[in-house]
């Protein structure tokens, strides 16, 4: 037996053809799958686009709902949008943070410190309608705060929490450890190993993850019709006090009338939170790559 | 006896990593540990300047004295031990800032009062890195080669004026010469320093110390001048090891 390669047959049936037949099959099978979600997000978008696009003009966007189609806008859809997101990202970024750095850098590791974690965790899946009616309970009513900006923020930024969290904490983690050992070794305190070495290194996974999780608050609507309700409003909201409403309850608002003419409103206010979605979501894109290099 | 261990004992979790080790290392020699992978070499290095603090599950027994000073003892801040006691470790960690920088983060948390300029500059020189790096020391660190990372961190640990190198297998994940210009370096800096290196190159061991500890499933098998160690060793588990047939 000379020969290195080994005579074909023997006491094996390779089935190669059949071997190779299942795995292009398979291959077909996962780009199928791949295209479908891709096919549906492309028609979604040229829906809204057909629809929405010639709805934009400057007078959408400066003027306020009215009951006269041609004179309807989006003006305090937008900026109550705009205030909720930038009270939002003020409450839940900080304090988000905060509970990462606590969590991944400080906590003991044990039975209470795994308890809480699940909790975050399963948080992350409560119904958003389920924060809609805390809020109304703990902001609205027995804070005081009234159907304002800042109820509304305050429940959506409970919402967002535990995926600011959970994102922040997986940036912190990624961070290497001989870097927090570097830093050590060199006398510093716990605080100056944060500040100076994780923090920085972590920043860019935290923001890249916050700014999905803002996002996320930014198409936010169940809560918001139990905190807000308004669809209404004909007047730009000044402080976080004001009663307010955004941009998914003005759309919510214009498809449940029965004119059809308000359903083109609805299909450009889309467009308008698409838009904004896809922003961030490509800011985020950014800041990842960038911290990549 | 700059440092000492007193039946010092370190477990992880449930596992015993070294146990009952007394030792003294000698002010401004070089004391090598020595001993198969998972020995505790390492564990035995990081009880120096409180570095096993930084794993949850680690426990300590017995002390370690520094100048006759329990490093574990009530009112001992790790900080200020770690300072005095410098780490270099085995993989090359210089912070992703430039070269200055690396440097003069530890003058800075350490509240250094003198011009910080100055002081890279020293610090550098006592690595035998300036020549090299002089240059350019707004680049980062991270583009230097391997060898040169690693001065980096020995210039970076000398800078904040430690009494104690510690060093854990400083040269494993270098070349041959850039290992020998770490070798010749631990030689220049033993005048100064007191230095504890980790290896598990006995070559390298016998190449560079004065004195070398044997440590074999945590136990400190033993600790004697570096010559009689490998010439003459007393416990047959050492000869066992330094002749190859243990490890």
């Amino acid at each position: 037996m000379t020969d290195p390669v080994a005579p074909r047959g023997g006491r094996f049936d390779t089935r190669l053809a059949a071997r190779r037949r299942a795995g292009v099959a398979f291959r077909w099978l996962c780009r199928g799958a791949a295209a479908f979600g891709v096919a549906a997000l492309v028609i979604l978008l040229a829906k809204i686009a057909a629809d929405g696009f010639r709805m934009l003009s400057p007078d959408f966007f400066t003027q306020y709902p009215s009951r006269l189609v041609e004179r309807a806008g989006i003006r305090p859809a937008l900026l109550g949008s705009l205030w909720l997101l930038a009270l939002v990202a003020a409450m839940s970024l900080p304090v988000g943070t905060g509970a990462a750095v606590y969590l991944e850098e400080y906590a003991p590791r044990n039975r209470f410190t795994r308890l809480l974690q699940m909790n975050i965790a399963n948080l992350a899946g409560v119904p958003s309608i389920v924060y809609g009616i805390l809020g109304l309970a703990l902001f609205v009513r027995f804070a005081g705060l009234g159907r304002s900006l800042l109820a509304g923020a305050a429940t959506l930024s409970l919402l967002v929490l535990p995926l600011v969290i959970i994102s922040a904490q997986a940036a912190i983690r990624a961070v290497p450890s001989s870097r927090r050992e570097a830093a050590f070794a060199l006398g510093a305190t716990r605080w100056q190993t944060i500040r100076h070495h994780v923090l920085p290194a972590a920043m860019p996974g935290i923001l890249s993850g916050s700014i999905l999780s803002l996002s996320r608050a930014a198409g936010e609507t169940a809560p918001l019709i139990i905190i807000a309700g308004l669809t209404f409003v004909t007047f730009d909201p000044a402080s976080p006090l004001d009663p307010f409403t955004v941009l998914p309850l003005q759309i919510f608002g214009w498809t449940a009338d029965p004119r059809a003419e308000f359903h083109d409103l609805a299909a450009g206010g889309i467009v308008v939170l698409t838009a904004i979605v896809l922003l961030m979501n490509a800011a985020a894109l950014l800041i990842r790559k960038a911290s990549r290099k | 006896m700059i440092l000492a261990t007193e039946r010092l004992g370190v477990v992880y979790g449930d596992t015993p990593v070294i146990s009952d080790i007394t030792l003294g290392i000698a002010a401004q020699r070089v004391t090598a540990f020595i001993g198969p992978s998972g020995c505790g070499k390492s564990t035995l290095l990081r009880c120096f300047n409180r570095m096993n603090d930084l794993r949850p599950d680690a426990r300590i027994s017995g002390q370690v004295l520094f100048h006759g000073q329990d490093l574990y003892g009530e009112g001992v801040e790790p900080a200020d031990i770690r300072r005095r006691i410098g780490m270099v470790f085995q993989k090359p960690n210089p912070f992703p800032k430039s070269v200055f920088d690396n440097i003069a983060f530890g003058l800075r948390i350490n509240g250094f009062r003198d011009d910080i300029g100055d002081r890279v500059e020293e610090s550098l020189r006592a690595a035998a890195l300036w020549d090299e790096v002089g240059h350019r020391l707004r680049s980062d660190a991270r583009r230097l080669s391997r060898g040169q990372q690693q001065r980096l961190c020995i210039a970076r640990a000398l800078a904040i004026e430690p009494e104690v190198l510690l060093m854990d297998e400083p040269a494993s994940a270098l070349d041959p010469i850039a290992t020998r210009r770490i070798e010749e370096l631990i030689g220049e800096l033993k005048q100064n320093y007191t230095i504890v290196v980790v290896t598990h190159n006995m070559q390298q061991a016998a190449r560079i110390s004065q004195t070398t500890a044997f440590l074999h499933m945590g136990e400190l098998v033993e600790y004697n001048d570096t010559e009689r160690l490998f010439t003459n060793p007393g416990d047959e588990r050492t000869e066992a090891y330094i002749t190859g047939r243990l490890g």
